[in-house]
């Protein structure tokens, strides 16, 4: 297979609202802050991948059509990915299949989103839902967490303030990365104090509505090496997928509880098998993984095999995941939880991960970083995405 | 200048004019034989599922099964009693969904093998702690049927149980 390679990461400087652009020429600055960042013309660019989650939230029907011009996709191949909040990466998946087939050199990803825009955004994800079985009963993407956030707290004796550190810690990391959306920090007493949306999630444990874009571009070895480039190399990736039905992820004969991430630790087993990693608490420095509440990371962290089910709770108590901590870092960034920019929010995950190994993270950079990983979750907790990038070729 | 260096000024600048729209779309959604049948058994007090090849019991009544990918055969009638096997209470208000504090629930009916979901009536929500502790995985509830049943998955919803387990 043909290796693969992020040569460029661009994102705006995320907050609720923007009015000084259109929705297609957000997405424009998306291009072209990655293009830019690549130091690669859209006229080398062979194909591109566009993310869009669900379109009523941008009120526009089928809105890939809108942004082709902003994209420079004119005379190019195209395509549009909806996988949720796994949308932005899993466009950079098929960006990396692209390439990795032998078809393209160099794939341009970018996207946008101004979520705030709609002030309907529950009811257009309560949608989701089984029109038949499920969708008198008000269930959405708050609602859904919140279900799994209860379970993992009954089975793992875990309590609210687990959560609330999980807030503490990404709310710092945030404070450091000038592109974050909530960058101030917060106490634990505090998150506690924030109003209940749906038990046990309240407002502190929640991811804003974000409104910025970003993109990515993916380049062939070969045309790496052909220019000179030193790209974040894709060294593994991983896919899965899990029932429509929450109902059928509890009991005794489930495949997988709704309380764990359990088919997203087999996309990182998928991921990590590819890269040669056999022990990633030791061989991994850096995690980007998608939890939009505060809950969500810590089975995502479980799911990472950077602790033991049940555990990360235990060792985030003890300081473990921050910056400065010893062993793996998660979310410098900040992570999904200080900016969610749905469409994109996947594609930040791999852009940061890939400066993280190019060490080109500014202040919230993790000193000597070489192996990274990046996740993302979508439907209702259904679509799953893995992916292990490192500075280099060589062995890890 | 790029974008990123634009000043919150000109980001939020004032005279920026708006689109205000409204999406109202109509859709008469068919429901198919087997959801159809689940549903008329709410009327007569019955909450029905559908057996697997493997021999698991699918509820709500599905008519294939998400693991083997087979089509799902025999009827299945299930207890009108379970436990709770995950709970949360909403106490935020959502644009077009109803008006919190609501409790939903995914309950565990006794002889089926994935949990149904519903409102669980009856408790006072607004006393967060207690309302919390009576609705903790394991809590018995039984199924409730409406009077009147419009036809729809509204037609029942959980209260806490009397029924001991059988």
């Amino acid at each position: 297979m043909i290796n693969v390679g992020i040569a460029g990461f661009g994102q705006s400087h995320f907050q609720t609202t923007r009015t000084d652009v259109t929705f297609p020429e957000l997405v424009k600055e998306g291009a072209d802050l990655a293009l830019a960042d690549a130091d690669i013309s859209i006229g080398k660019v062979d194909a591109v991948v566009y993310p869009l989650a669900p379109d009523a939230l941008i009120g526009v029907s089928n809105g890939e059509r809108w942004v082709i011009d902003a994209l420079g996709a004119t005379g190019k191949p195209f395509m549009r990915v909806n996988n949720g909040g796994a949308t932005g990466m899993s466009a950079v998946l098929t960006a990396w299949t692209h390439i990795a087939s032998g078809l393209f050199d160099v794939v341009l990803v970018a996207g946008a989103d101004r979520v705030s825009e709609s002030g309907s955004a529950q009811s257009v994800l309560n949608k989701m839902w089984d029109v038949g079985y499920e969708r008198t009963v008000p269930l959405n993407t708050i609602t859904m967490l919140a279900l799994s956030a209860q379970r993992y707290m009954h089975l793992y004796n875990s309590d609210e303030t687990d959560m609330a550190l999980v807030t503490v810690k990404n709310r710092k990391h945030a404070s450091l990365n000038p592109y974050a959306h909530l960058r101030t920090l917060i106490t634990v007493e505090e998150v506690l104090a924030t109003r209940t949306l749906a038990w046990p999630i309240k407002l502190g444990d929640a991811c804003p509505a974000s409104t910025g874009a970003a993109g990515v571009v993916l380049v062939s070895e070969k045309y790496a090496k052909k220019n000179g480039l030193k790209p974040a190399w894709i060294r593994g990736i991983g896919q899965n997928t899990e029932t429509f039905w929450m109902g059928n992820r509890v009991g005794e004969k489930a495949l997988g509880d709704h309380a764990d991430a359990d088919a997203l630790g087999y996309a990182f087993d998928i991921a990590y098998a590819q890269a040669g990693i056999t022990d990633p608490v030791n061989q991994v420095h850096v995690a980007e993984v998608y939890a939009p509440f505060s809950s969500v990371e810590l089975h995502v962290i479980e799911a990472a095999r950077l602790a033991e089910k049940g555990r990360s709770p235990r060792d985030l108590r003890a300081g473990k995941f921050a910056l400065g901590s010893e062993g793996p870092v998660v979310n410098p960034s900040g992570g999904t939880l200080c900016t969610n920019p749905i469409a994109v929010t996947g594609t930040i995950r791999v852009g940061e991960a890939a400066n993280q190994v190019l060490g080109r993270a500014g202040a919230h950079q993790v000193p000597n970083a070489r192996v990274a990983i990046a996740s993302a979750i979508g439907g209702d907790h259904q679509f799953y995405s893995t992916m292990v990038l490192c500075s280099d070729l060589e062995e890890i | 200048m790029t974008t990123n260096e634009k000043t919150a000024a000109e980001v939020k600048n004032p005279s920026n004019r708006f689109f205000e729209q409204t999406w109202d779309l109509q859709y008469k959604h068919a429901l198919g034989s087997t959801v159809s049948r689940f549903l008329d058994g709410l009327a007569e007090g019955k909450i029905w599922g559908r057996r697997t090849t493997d021999g698991r019991v699918l509820v709500p009544a599905r008519s294939y099964d998400d693991i083997t990918h087979e089509k799902t055969g025999e009827w299945v009638e299930v207890a009108n009693t379970g436990t709770i096997e995950m709970f949360t209470i909403v106490y935020e208000a959502f644009k077009g969904l109803p008006t919190p504090p609501y409790a939903l629930a995914y309950v565990m009916l006794e002889g089926a093998d994935t949990a149904l979901v519903g409102y669980v009536q009856g408790i006072d929500l607004h006393d967060r702690a207690s309302a919390i502790a009576a609705l903790q995985i394991g809590t018995r509830v039984d199924v409730r049927f409406a009077e009147k049943p419009a036809g729809t998955a509204a037609d029942y919803w959980f209260e806490l149980g009397a029924t001991p387990k059988q």
